[in-house]
């Protein structure tokens, strides 16, 4: 039998709604309706009963507590005494706890993401800082950091990348080098294809592409690390054994990196070329003359900057991997989003930073 | 409010409100744990014990309020003295909080080795830590080889290779089988009793409080501050909160000390509970 609900008003204050039928899923919404709508405008006590038939099944419990919410709003009463215990039972665990009302931290406000823009970038320039004072620290031989630490962080940055290293600037080179043959052979300067590839991988693609490489792998993977030791609670085992966290941890993974980042550049340079020959050497083109073309393309001091550009890559995944790491949250979640930060906020940093060099290389003629 | 009462108090607990960003978590903490007590921090769950232990260990700041450690302030401290205040600890994490990458025997050795522990006599002590809890002969295995209430014994041996003064534990027997949360109860009360260290232990777990705590804090989720604090035997019979006595008899039904004063919470008569917690605290 479908629901159905009278009213009747008794005793003159108090209302007794009287529910017939089975109550529960698929409820009619004319009933509902009806039965809201008195409601609403009742302000006195409510009795509810069940009538003839009355039946529910585990929805009712559900709309009834909602329907409660309502009334009390109003400042009424819903008298349940007639109903079945069952139901009375579940909306009496229901209501034992008042709800929560004090207000929830994370608030929406205007300008919510301009606020969060700022403290990021104040985020970014503290520990930026705390990174500074433990390098001086580390200068002055007052440092919490081990050798050992330090070494580890050297064979995951250098060596074990090799491979995909080797790999990519090879690509790289062959693509650079297929690139300049189209353009270069409108007018027939194909042996500029040599300087292109030399200057494009050792300024540019050696450093972004080996710098690219390392934060996918290496930056993510030290985010992860750190991440799970701050969940783990390591990280404040360790400061309060009295290690400075910044030294015991950040600072092993940064002088591996500046280290290492300008070996792999010129590794990437050489490779990048060995690449750019492969291509051109299949088309019209002697060996001799492109190591002579290449002699003439780049000089030590575009080594250098291609090797710079590189340490400060290194020193940009650092900050970007140990920061996400250090300020991961307490749950497992906060581990993969702190390493899914690390590498997008690193590659960003290292086009940003990439773009401002190349500026100011360009205005001051290096 | 930076006077200190005497000698006996290890750590005093002056007016704390202690938050966990920007949500109030507890207010008007109030509390001595005398020299050589076992205090307890005791609570439902979510009522903050965690994060007071956080607070006291110096890893938060108080929001308001002053510790003081042997009638010295570590919220008022440098970092020179926070530093040789904190080497005066031994802290045990609910996890064991162990490195992964170093061994049992590496990790015992960390903190002696900052401490500048001579280099020959790190091995005779981490072994002699590890045995005291019992891990002798397991200096070459991994945190992950072992298991967790293995790992919380190292994460122990760990703690005391300093001889601290106070002895901090977040929860020490959470996720441990009856038998082995009892072996570690009578670690930590004989290690407590034989080398004078000053226990202070994060737990709800009836069993452990009874049998090593004689000193205690009972913090309340609801009202966000403590209730009553006092040896737990004494407050599972005496005290003048039916929650604290309800909650260290395991929620069965308690008899209403109807002539107990049930008064604001947080009063400021914990004085007279502190007083009956302890008789042997000289040393």
């Amino acid at each position: 039998m479908s629901a159905h609900v009278t009213f009747s008003q008794a005793h003159s204050e108090v209302l007794v709604v009287s529910l017939s039928g089975h109550w529960g899923k698929e409820l009619d919404p004319v009933v509902q309706q009806e039965l809201e709508q008195k409601l609403r405008e009742i302000d006195g006590a409510i009795k509810l009963e069940p009538g003839n038939d009355f039946s529910w099944d585990s929805h009712f419990p559900v709309y009834l507590y909602s329907c409660m919410r309502n009334v009390k709003n109003q400042g009424c009463s819903l008298d349940l005494s007639a109903m079945p215990v069952a139901v009375r039972k579940l909306l009496q665990l229901a209501n034992a706890v008042p709800p929560n009302t004090s207000a929830q931290s994370s608030e929406k406000r205007p300008f919510a993401p301009f606020a969060g823009t700022i403290k990021e970038a104040y985020g970014l320039l503290a520990f930026l800082g705390e990174m500074v004072f433990a390098t001086l620290r580390l200068i002055t031989g007052r440092s919490h950091m081990r050798g050992v630490d330090a070494l580890t962080s050297l064979s995951q940055a250098g060596p074990k990348a090799i491979g995909i290293i080797t790999l990519i600037s090879i690509l790289v080179g062959m693509i650079l080098a297929y690139l300049g043959m189209i353009q270069l052979q409108q007018f027939g300067a194909e042996v500029y294809v040599a300087n292109l590839v030399g200057l494009g991988m050792v300024r540019e693609m050696g450093a972004l592409m080996t710098a690219v490489i390392m934060a996918g792998r290496t930056g993510a993977a030290w985010a992860a690390e750190l991440g799970a030791m701050k969940v783990n609670e390591e990280v404040d085992a360790l400061t309060t054994m009295g290690i400075r966290p910044m030294d015991f941890l950040v600072m092993p993974r940064l002088l591996a990196m500046v280290i290492m980042m300008p070996l792999l550049c010129i590794y990437s340079f050489v490779l990048g070329i060995v690449g750019g020959a492969a291509v051109v050497l299949t088309m019209n083109m002697t060996p001799r003359m492109y190591i002579s073309q290449l002699l003439t393309a780049f000089g030590p001091d575009d080594i250098a900057v291609g090797c710079f550009k590189g340490a400060v890559f290194g020193l940009l995944i650092v900050l970007a991997g140990c920061r996400s790491g250090m300020e991961c949250g307490g749950s497992s979640a906060a581990v993969g989003q702190a390493t899914t930060r690390a590498v997008v906020s690193a590659i960003v940093y290292i086009v940003m930073a990439d773009a401002g060099m190349n500026l100011l290389f360009f205005h001051l003629g290096i | 409010m930076s006077v200190s009462s005497g000698e006996e108090a290890a750590i005093e607990v002056r007016d704390v409100n202690l938050q966990y960003g920007s949500r109030l978590i507890q207010r008007d903490l109030n509390f001595t744990v005398n020299r050589g007590d076992v205090f307890v921090i005791m609570g439902g769950s979510g009522c903050g014990k965690s994060t007071l232990l956080k607070h006291m260990i110096g890893l938060y700041e108080p929001a308001q309020g002053e510790i003081f450690y042997s009638g010295q302030s570590y919220t008022q401290a440098d970092e020179q003295q926070r530093q040789t205040l904190r080497s005066r600890w031994g802290i045990t994490f609910q996890s064991g909080a162990l490195f992964s990458d170093m061994t049992l025997a590496q990790n015992v050795a960390l903190p002696m080795q900052y401490a500048g522990v001579d280099r020959a006599e790190v091995d005779d002590r981490v072994a002699f830590k590890l045995a005291l809890v019992g891990l002798a002969g397991f200096e070459k295995y991994y945190p992950s080889e072992i298991s967790g209430g293995m790992c919380k014994r190292a994460g122990l041996a760990r703690a005391i290779a300093l001889d601290p003064e106070i002895l901090f534990f977040d929860e020490p027997s959470a996720g441990l089988d009856p038998l082995s949360a009892r072996r570690l109860d009578e670690l930590i009360l004989s290690l407590g009793e034989s080398t004078g260290a000053t226990v202070v232990m994060v737990t709800h777990e009836l069993d452990s409080i009874f049998a090593i705590a004689n000193n205690s804090i009972y913090l309340d989720a609801t009202l966000k501050t403590w209730l009553d604090s006092g040896n737990p035997s004494w407050l599972k019979m005496h005290s003048r909160h039916e929650v604290v006595r309800s909650f260290l008899s395991r929620g069965e039904a308690v008899p209403d000390q109807a002539n107990l004063d049930k008064g604001a919470p947080g009063g400021k008569e914990q004085g007279k509970y502190t007083t009956l917690s302890k008789g042997d605290s000289e040393e």
